[in-house]
């Protein structure tokens, strides 16, 4: 018999309602039931940090939370940096300016690990920035020109 | 790649997440951070039946200090304390890292722990995972269930049969094992601290040696040395993680520190006993040879460390 929750949790200011088994995890919730793909998944056990979303203002791995533990909690994607789509916010125009990705698939899990990273931390050095992103693997870039597009931000303010 | 069906409760309370544990038994888990136990639900390693989710439950995330007046008592707020020779550091088990790696009490209070947290995963798993859910999980390559070991750590079982207190050299019993009853929630961590007195002052420090900042070390070192007015050594204590089945004192090594006015000597002893002391596990990251190579080198660098730079 199916473990089923009624779970009602507000993703980039939108809140919805929607039923998911409790064994669903929040990566295949914001994904296949709210159809937010930006969020991307890549090993599904914490490791890669391709999956990472804020919840509650947090870096937080979605592949390590239960779809359930969103119930009254706040999300945000990185389908919520921006709502204009002419205009990329700050951070990504400053990925784009730097060559801060390539194949893009980390992308989205570097982004709001470093929304909530600068917020704390406006003015970081490069070892800062470097252990900051410990947690968020890049098969493509060697990490300078991610590192390179995060500094940028100190300058532009 | 996906959990297998389970049943989830959201606890409401403390008294509610240990009646279901004592109806369910090890048929249950509970839900802490999640950064052990969703991995392995993930990975089908762990296949729980029910799942007694912990984070709605208000209470169980404080830091605070209190004057040692027997363990046990209820006031959990942070006091003035009259007397600092015998403050005592509470932790709730649902204290997260990255409230405690932002804590002005414990930076100041116990600087062991302080030093530590960084080390302890990446940030995001840090803004999830529980001083409570690492020391139930008991990893012995995991930063933390040594350093409380070296700080003479208490722990809080609480079960709908009453409470008690386990000293965490009684804790760690095996590999992913604790004294923990099946019907036992790990509720706090209870830390001596050490201040400064004629008898002895004490220092401490933490190193390890990761590929990565982040990840779990291929091997990592948790130090006290206590010297008294003369500069005598009067206590050591020289912990290892990834050294064995639990995390790992090395008796006979510190034993080469006490007694001594520690020279270089003493030192080079203490790092070649340990080296042979710790029964590290070795994995496809370093060897067992090369584990007790870095346990000999962060021994010596440890003490130094302490000798020239923390008194
Ligand atoms: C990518 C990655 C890297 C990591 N690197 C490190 C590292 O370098 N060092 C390190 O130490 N750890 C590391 N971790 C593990 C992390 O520290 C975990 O958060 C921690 O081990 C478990 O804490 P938790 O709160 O997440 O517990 P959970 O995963 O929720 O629970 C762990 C176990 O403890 C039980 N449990 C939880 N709370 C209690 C309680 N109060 N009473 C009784 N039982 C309880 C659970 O049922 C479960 O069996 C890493 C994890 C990831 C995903
Ligand atoms: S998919 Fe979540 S960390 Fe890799
Ligand atoms: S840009 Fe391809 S993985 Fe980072």
């Amino acid at each position: 018999m199916k473990d089923l929750h009624t779970i009602t949790t507000t993703v980039n200011g939108k809140t919805y309602t929607r039923e998911a088994e409790s064994r669903m995890l929040l990566s295949d919730f914001i994904r296949h039931e709210l159809g937010l793909t930006g969020t991307h998944v890549g090993c599904e056990y914490g490791v890669c940090g391709a999956c990472t979303i804020l919840y509650d203002g947090h870096p937080t791995r979605s592949c390590l939370t239960l779809a359930v533990q969103a119930n009254n909690h706040t999300i945000e994607t990185v389908e919520g940096l921006t709502t204009d789509p002419n205009k990329l916010h700050p951070l990504q125009q400053s990925f784009q300016d730097a060559h801060g990705l390539q194949c893009g698939y980390c992308t989205p899990g570097i982004l709001m690990t470093m929304k909530a990273f600068l917020a704390e931390n406006p003015n970081p050095s490069e070892t800062e920035v470097r252990e900051a992103l410990s947690g968020n693997l890049c098969r493509c870039t060697g990490y300078q020109h991610i590192v390179d597009a995060i500094l940028r931000m100190k300058d532009e303010g | 790649m996906k959990p297998a069906a389970f049943k989830y409760i959201a606890a409401q309370s403390l008294e509610h997440a240990l009646t279901l544990k004592a109806e369910y038994g090890d048929e249950a888990k509970f839900l802490a951070g999640g950064q052990s136990l969703v991995p392995a639900m993930n990975l089908r390693v762990a296949q729980p039946g029910v799942l007694v989710d912990l984070n709605p439950i208000t209470g169980l995330d404080f830091v605070g200090l209190r004057i040692n007046e027997g363990l046990g008592i209820e006031d959990w707020g942070l006091t003035t304390i009259p007397n600092p020779q015998s403050l005592i550091l509470h932790i709730g088990a649902m204290t997260r890292y990255r409230t405690l790696e932002r804590s002005a009490e414990i930076a100041a209070q116990c600087p062991l722990l302080h030093e530590t947290m960084p080390h302890v995963a990446h940030p995001q798993i840090r803004n999830r995972g529980t001083l409570g859910g690492n020391l139930a999980h008991a990893d012995p390559a995991s930063e933390l269930p040594v350093v409380m070991l070296v700080l003479n750590a208490q722990f809080k079982a609480q079960s709908v049969r009453g409470e008690r207190w386990i000293a965490a050299r009684d804790f760690f019993t095996t590999i992913f094992t604790t004294a923990l009853a099946a019907d036992e929630m790990l509720t706090e961590i209870a830390i001596p601290l050490s201040t400064d007195s004629d008898a002895g002052r004490t220092r401490t420090c933490f190193m390890e040696i990761a590929r990565r900042r982040g990840d779990y070390a291929m091997m990592g070192v948790a130090t006290s040395i206590t010297l008294n007015a003369a500069g005598v050594c009067t206590n050591a204590k020289l912990g290892y993680l990834n050294a064995g089945d639990t995390p790992i004192l090395a008796t006979q090594a510190a034993q080469t520190l006490i007694g001594q006015v520690i020279g270089d000597d003493h030192i080079r002893a203490a790092a070649a006993i340990a080296h042979d002391e710790i029964q590290p596990p070795g994995n496809i990251h370093a060897s067992v040879a090369f584990q007790r190579h870095l346990a000999g080198v962060l021994t010596r660098r440890a003490i130094k460390e302490i000798l020239e730079f923390r008194f």
